[in-house]
């Protein structure tokens, strides 16, 4: 097992800058993601890491060695890939087994660990098959058993749950957390999907554009956002942000949004955006109060069985809050929806950084 | 009748049995040429000019008076032998290059294609002489390895090759390099079996081309224990007397070999067309 130390990170394809310098410090048998949308540089951190991808400028070191000039196979790690990479032309048991090439086991030893393997993966019924014979997720399987079958210091996941339907990714998101809890290796996990995220991380790398947004555990990041993008991409349903405008006196301030002028307890810049969850931002029964009151039209109601989401037109624009599951409002019907000072997160307008 | 028949109505459409009338004389002008070679093979030689299709009088005697002509199993070997060197070497060197052109970015990767491609529009009648001075001038006339070396690496394997090549997902090949292997590990055993149909594709058409290769061979070789099949058949056909009979046992036990592979790879072939997307 090892810890892995990222400093000042660089990534170049011929003029254009895809990772900016990033800096990470991944602890020994943490469970790291990186999470964001496509292109913002995650999936080409991890390669780096891997040693897929030439490095432009910066360092890489694993369990306390720079690795920027070794090759994949000398820097101790496994990687299991989007598309799980497993040979078509081999059976369970070879593809399982490829991962100790390098091992200088003998044969007897090899199937050994295999079977070892196969069955914490339960994977023993199937090791004489051909991939083409598998389902997605047993196939997954077989990509993460080739890459545990060599015991390394640690495992790097490229998205491998995208290619699988809901309900067989939720199984695996289990199964990965699970082996990581039984096996204790340093895990990087890249994907885009922030529940992956959320449920799977130790802690959570929020990148956009080549940057580091914020690292952080996942309920620090759904709790206090560093920056409207991470607010809005960790969290589902999305964050609503609303404009508002702020007056400050003496170290406090007024926010202006909504039927009553809300006060803040801090000086804040004129122009802020609002960011409330839809679970925190609630439809009011009659006469009910809350800390922000907003008043609007139900456009369209979202029955989900344990709670129900309703899209209603105010603040000039069209905000998510959650109703009763029984008896929600109607498509139409006016209603108000009020807040909690304590559900609200401030962004300045300008910057999106948090206040 | 239901090959032909509107799965709907149950009606047969017309232009369904035009297709079929048009596949039908294909394969006949296809097939008759053959089966009139099989015919021919079994005649007396008296029978020859009759120019009926079947014999009056079949016979082996002609199988008997070939199998027993010492040079004509000697040919047979030779062209077995020289296709079967020559389709290995396709196999390996084009898949080589065609693999490096396909996952290795290099500088000038896009000019050495081009260049491999641009050889593909010279006609081998072109190519022919200046194959001839270089076989001379290294000392290969009349030599297996003179009938060989102008085809151990061709332009349109290479170019096939590169196309699979370039299907075959990286993903495959940077988790074999993650495993540890080198580059050669993963062309020979990762990315090379990922591509068989291509490869059984590739095979089977060298193999056939240089089967039935005649120009060149005869061309570069003057001995006759040198000579290919293909070549060696036109023995039977001397000033004096043209043994067609013989030279049809020749060509029917020719087809042999050929006939075995497609039997055998009938599978293979189809899809290797289909896949390659030629016209066989």
């Amino acid at each position: 097992m090892a810890g892995i130390a990222i400093e000042r990170l660089v990534k170049r394809y011929g003029p254009t800058q895809v990772v900016h310098g990033i800096d990470l410090d991944i602890q020994d048998g943490e469970f790291v993601v990186f999470v964001g949308p496509s292109g913002c540089g995650k999936s080409t951190t991890l390669r780096m890491v891997a040693g897929l991808e030439e490095i432009n400028d910066g360092t890489i070191s694993i369990g306390g060695r720079v690795v920027n000039r070794l090759e994949p196979k000398e820097r101790n790690i496994a990687m299991v890939f989007q598309n799980y990479a497993i040979y078509p032309h081999m059976s369970v048991a070879e593809n399982i087994a490829f991962g100790l090439y390098t091992s200088g086991l003998d044969k007897a030893a090899k199937r050994k660990r295999v079977e070892e393997v196969a069955e914490v993966l339960g994977l023993t019924p199937l090791l004489e098959r051909r991939p083409s014979a598998l389902s997605g997720g047993q196939r997954q399987r077989v990509a993460i058993g080739r890459a545990m079958v060599r015991d390394p210091a640690v495992f790097l996941f490229d998205e491998p749950l995208s290619n699988l339907d809901a309900q067989l990714r939720a199984q695996m998101r289990l199964e990965i957390k699970r082996l990581h809890q039984r096996l204790g290796t340093t895990i990087v996990f890249v994907t885009h999907d922030q529940v992956e995220a959320m449920t799977l991380a130790d802690r959570i790398v929020v990148m956009r554009d080549g940057h580091i947004l914020q690292v952080g555990a996942p309920m620090e990041l759904y709790e206090k956002p560093a920056d409207v993008f991470t607010a809005r991409f960790i969290g589902s349903p999305t964050m609503n942000i609303m404009p508002a405008k702020a007056v400050a006196e003496a170290g406090r301030s007024t926010l202006r949004l909504g039927e009553a002028p809300l006060a803040w307890p801090t000086a804040l810049p004129s122009d802020v955006l609002i960011g409330v969850r839809p679970q925190e931002l609630r439809v009011l029964d009659q006469g009910e109060a809350a800390d922000l009151i907003l008043s609007g039209t139900v456009a369209v109601v979202e029955p989900l069985g344990p709670e129900t989401f309703v899209h209603v037109e105010a603040a000039g624009g069209l905000l998510l809050a959650s109703a009763p599951a029984k008896n929600p409002p109607a498509v139409g019907s006016a209603v108000q929806l009020g807040a909690a000072a304590s559900g609200l997160r401030l962004f300045d307008a300008q910057s999106e950084r948090a206040l | 009748m239901s090959a032909i028949a509107s799965p709907v109505s149950g009606r047969i459409e017309p232009g369904r049995i035009l297709t079929w009338l048009l596949l039908f004389g294909g394969g006949l002008l296809m097939v008759t040429p053959l089966a009139f070679m099989f015919a021919t093979s079994l005649k007396d030689s008296s029978e020859i000019y009759d120019l009926a299709f079947f014999p009056a009088h079949p016979t082996l005697e002609n199988y008997v008076t070939v199998l027993s002509d010492g040079r004509f199993l000697r040919w047979f070997a030779n062209s077995f032998g020289i296709a079967t060197a020559v389709t290995l070497s396709n196999v390996f060197f084009d898949s080589l290059v065609g693999y490096t052109l396909a996952k290795f970015q290099f500088r000038g990767r896009y000019l050495v294609f081009v260049a491999i491609l641009s050889t593909l529009m010279i006609p081998t009648e072109m190519l022919v002489i200046p194959w001839y001075v270089m076989a001379k001038n290294f000392g290969w006339l009349d030599s297996y390895w003179g009938i060989m070396f102008p085809g151990m690496m061709t332009a349109f394997g290479t170019f096939l090759m590169k196309q699979f090549f370039e299907t075959v997902p990286n993903d495959f090949l940077e988790a074999a390099r993650v495993d540890g292997l080198n580059e050669f590990a993963i062309f020979w055993r990762i990315a090379l079996p990922l591509v068989t149909p291509a490869l059984s594709a590739l095979a089977i058409f060298t193999f056939l081309s240089n089967w039935t290769a005649f120009i060149w061979p005869l061309i570069v070789t003057t001995s006759k224990e040198l000579y290919t099949l293909p070549v060696g058949l036109t023995s039977y056909a001397v000033e004096a007397q043209v043994q067609w009979e013989l030279i049809m046992t020749g060509a029917a036990l020719a087809t042999l070999p050929t006939l075995t592979v497609f039997l055998l790879l009938q599978r293979y072939i189809v899809r290797g067309v289909v896949l390659a997307g030629l016209k066989g």
